[in-house]
């Protein structure tokens, strides 16, 4: 086993980054997930990288466009305001199918919002965001170890499906501090080894073309019918949930993120009163884990649900689709930044079990 | 052998009947299948071969050997 | 020996622009170019939107469409994954100078190693006509249908100027391809630029004052003649910054 180290979120997911290949970012700072910029400001240069620090989100998330169209291992990381500022390059992105990373340490929203912590970027992450018909593959790490083992393989998917990872996590994730386990280096990929990278040797017959402009009708239907025959294959293969508790579970909970983690040390708390209590926490949220919803639901013994999520219902839109109407589902929801505590999701569990 | 147009890729502009010193292009009467007059040489022993057609020409059209 | 032969640089392809529009000259001369500096297959180049936005239909390199007014961002992250290699955008007026007037002058502040080929025609080609950044005062066009009122619509912005203030930027001109003549200096200018990005002396910018006969409902001649008579008036042709040979 190797040593763990004590970091704080944001950075741990910054060397993670560079652990899992990534060489290049573009980003542009905003609470809370300025240390992330910050440590790569340096880190990226000691393993050959480059980092800039772009004049806007805008210009961010393009530089990244460039730079993964060009087979190079690229991100930018943001929080919700900056994140919405990208929706149209990470739409572009997804059309012409450039490999990225995009973290998002969600903070409240509408509008400047708060920096605290929030989820209500669930819809936006998940249901594309920018403009046009697209997808991304959607990681919602609940704790730092799972975000440092998620970007450790961010760029491995993404060039795998030529398709922009998004990591959704939290203000709370990004300034926590944890005792984490490291993996050892990557190498990223030599760009010239991918048949699309715009790498500049190419010339005539062979010339490589990244775009996302398809004006004949019959050509963007196809490229959309590809797009879907991916998220379709993305949907078969990268699904990851964890569920608690569920054989014999009277109530399951639902959270993601960081309020999945909270979700989990309610679980002895209510099994303690002898409440049967269990959980269901995705990891992707797209692909979202209909699949797991349907079969706990199918469950005799599993009489509700209890979606939790610091946003007013978005994640619980989701989790009503899978389940399907089999099994009433009651939301407990925190807006604005507020966290809720174990105990107040203990008592939610009383009220609606009454 | 010294210009040479490529019929059906001429667009009929007439830009390189302003830049030839010999006046030697003319917009001609025939049409190519994009509907554009196509520019014909109309003294081909007087060119010069400049090339002054061949560089203000936007689409390539005119080839001087 | 020819005297002269369509680029290697330059694809098959029928460009997409209407008659007489400038920017099959400076297509043709940016590929000319890239031929005589034997830059195939080290060329990267960045597509925008406007009537640009095919461009990468036209280069016969790799190439990148990119968003409205990004392309120099994309540019940078091209360029910052392959240094050693050649990256240039080509963009209008509409795309460099209003929607994307950030990321030029910012790559540009950068010293960003990438060629800049910026397309001026004083008007909004691909939508029909409308009122650009850089229209004339006066000038009629589809969204200023009473000439160009700077009370009302503000005034032209000149690019090589506003760049050329800065620290950053290697080298500046402006050209225009009115006639034989300019065109072959617009031709050097080009190649100048491209010279400078392979002595890795950073960003250069060439604006070249161009006709769109169509929207400015002119025939391409007389739209020629716009160039030199009224676009040069208001545009300055010459060098607005250049670093030379040391740095």
């Amino acid at each position: 086993m190797t040593k763990k180290v004590l970091m704080k979120g944001n950075e741990a997911i910054a060397e993670a980054a560079v652990r899992g290949g990534c060489r290049f970012f573009f980003g542009y700072p905003i609470t809370p997930q300025t240390e992330i910029p910050e440590y790569l400001s340096w880190r990226l240069f000691e393993v050959g990288g480059d980092f800039v620090q772009a004049e806007s989100e805008v210009a961010a998330i393009n530089m990244v466009y460039g730079a993964g169209g060009a087979g190079g291992r690229a991100m930018t990381s943001s929080s919700s305001p900056g994140i919405s500022l990208k929706q149209e390059g990470i739409s572009y992105m997804a059309m012409a199918e450039i490999p990225a990373v995009v973290v998002n340490m969600v903070r409240a929203g509408p509008g400047l919002g708060g920096i605290q912590p929030a989820q209500s970027d669930y819809s936006q992450a998940v249901k594309g965001g920018g403009h046009g018909d697209y997808k991304l593959l959607v990681y919602a790490p609940a704790t730092i170890q799972e975000a440092v083992n998620l970007m450790y393989i961010a760029w491995d998917k993404a060039e795998q499906y030529r398709i922009p990872v998004f990591i959704l996590g939290d203000g709370m994730m990004g300034q926590l501090m944890e005792p984490i386990e490291l993996p050892p280096m990557k190498q990223p990929n030599d760009p010239e080894k991918f048949d699309w990278a715009t790498t500049g040797s190419h010339y005539g017959e062979g010339r490589r073309i990244i775009n996302s402009l398809y004006l004949k009708s019959e050509e963007c239907l196809q490229q959309n019918y590809r797009l879907q025959a991916k998220y379709r294959e993305i949907e078969k293969n990268e699904v990851i949930c964890e569920t608690i508790d569920c054989d014999d579970a009277e109530i399951v909970l639902t959270a993601y993120g960081s309020v999945g983690r909270i979700c989990k040390s309610a679980l002895p708390i209510l099994r303690q009163k002898g409440i049967k209590v269990g959980l269901i926490r995705p990891t992707t949220l797209f692909p979202f884990a209909t699949k797991v919803f349907e079969e706990v639901a199918n469950k005799p013994n599993v009489k509700r649900f209890l979606t939790v999520e610091l946003s007013a219902g978005q994640y619980n839109e989701d989790v009503r689709l899978a389940v399907n109407g089999k099994k009433p589902i009651d939301l407990l929801s925190r807006m604005g930044g507020e966290v809720m505590s174990a105990e107040d999701i203990v008592e939610k569990v009383m009220e609606v079990i009454k | 052998m010294k210009v040479q147009i490529d019929f059906e890729k001429c667009k009929g502009c007439g830009l390189c009947v302003t830049a030839c010193p010999k006046k030697i292009l003319k917009m001609g009467a025939k049409s190519n299948k994009g509907g554009y007059f196509v520019v014909e040489c109309i003294d081909k022993e007087q060119c010069i071969a400049c090339a002054a057609c061949a560089y203000i020409c936007p689409d390539s059209v005119l080839e001087v050997r | 020996m020819p005297k002269w032969t369509k680029p290697k640089m330059l694809t098959d392809a029928t460009l997409s622009f209407c008659p007489g529009c400038s920017h099959g000259i400076a297509t043709k001369l940016v590929a000319e170019v890239l031929d005589e500096l034997g830059l195939q297959s080290k060329t990267v180049e960045v597509a925008s939107v406007g009537c640009s936005v095919f461009s990468y239909n036209f280069f016969n390199c790799d190439s990148q469409q990119a968003a409205h007014g990004r392309a120099p961002a994309v540019a940078t992250g091209i360029k910052r994954v392959h240094p050693d290699k050649i990256v240039f955008t080509y963009q209008g007026d509409g795309d460099l100078a209003s929607i994307g007037l950030a990321e030029i002058v910012h790559a540009g502040l950068r010293g960003e190693n990438i060629t800049v080929i910026f397309i001026n025609n004083a008007i909004y080609g691909m939508t029909g006509g409308q009122m650009a950044p850089t229209t004339l005062i006066g000038q009629k066009t589809s969204t200023s249908p009473f000439g160009r009122d700077p009370k009302k619509q503000g005034n032209p912005i000149k690019m090589c100027e506003l760049l050329a203030t800065q620290t950053g930027p290697a080298y500046i001109e402006r050209v225009m391809v009115s006639d034989y003549a300019n065109i072959l200096k617009t031709k050097k200018a080009i190649k100048k630029a491209f010279e400078y990005q392979i002595a890795g002396k950073g960003f250069t910018m060439i604006e070249i004052l161009a006709a769109c006969p169509t929207n400015w409902g002119m025939n391409p001649p007389d739209a020629m003649q716009f160039i030199k008579n009224d676009m040069a008036a208001n545009y300055p042709l010459g060098v607005y910054k250049d670093i030379g040979g040391d740095k």
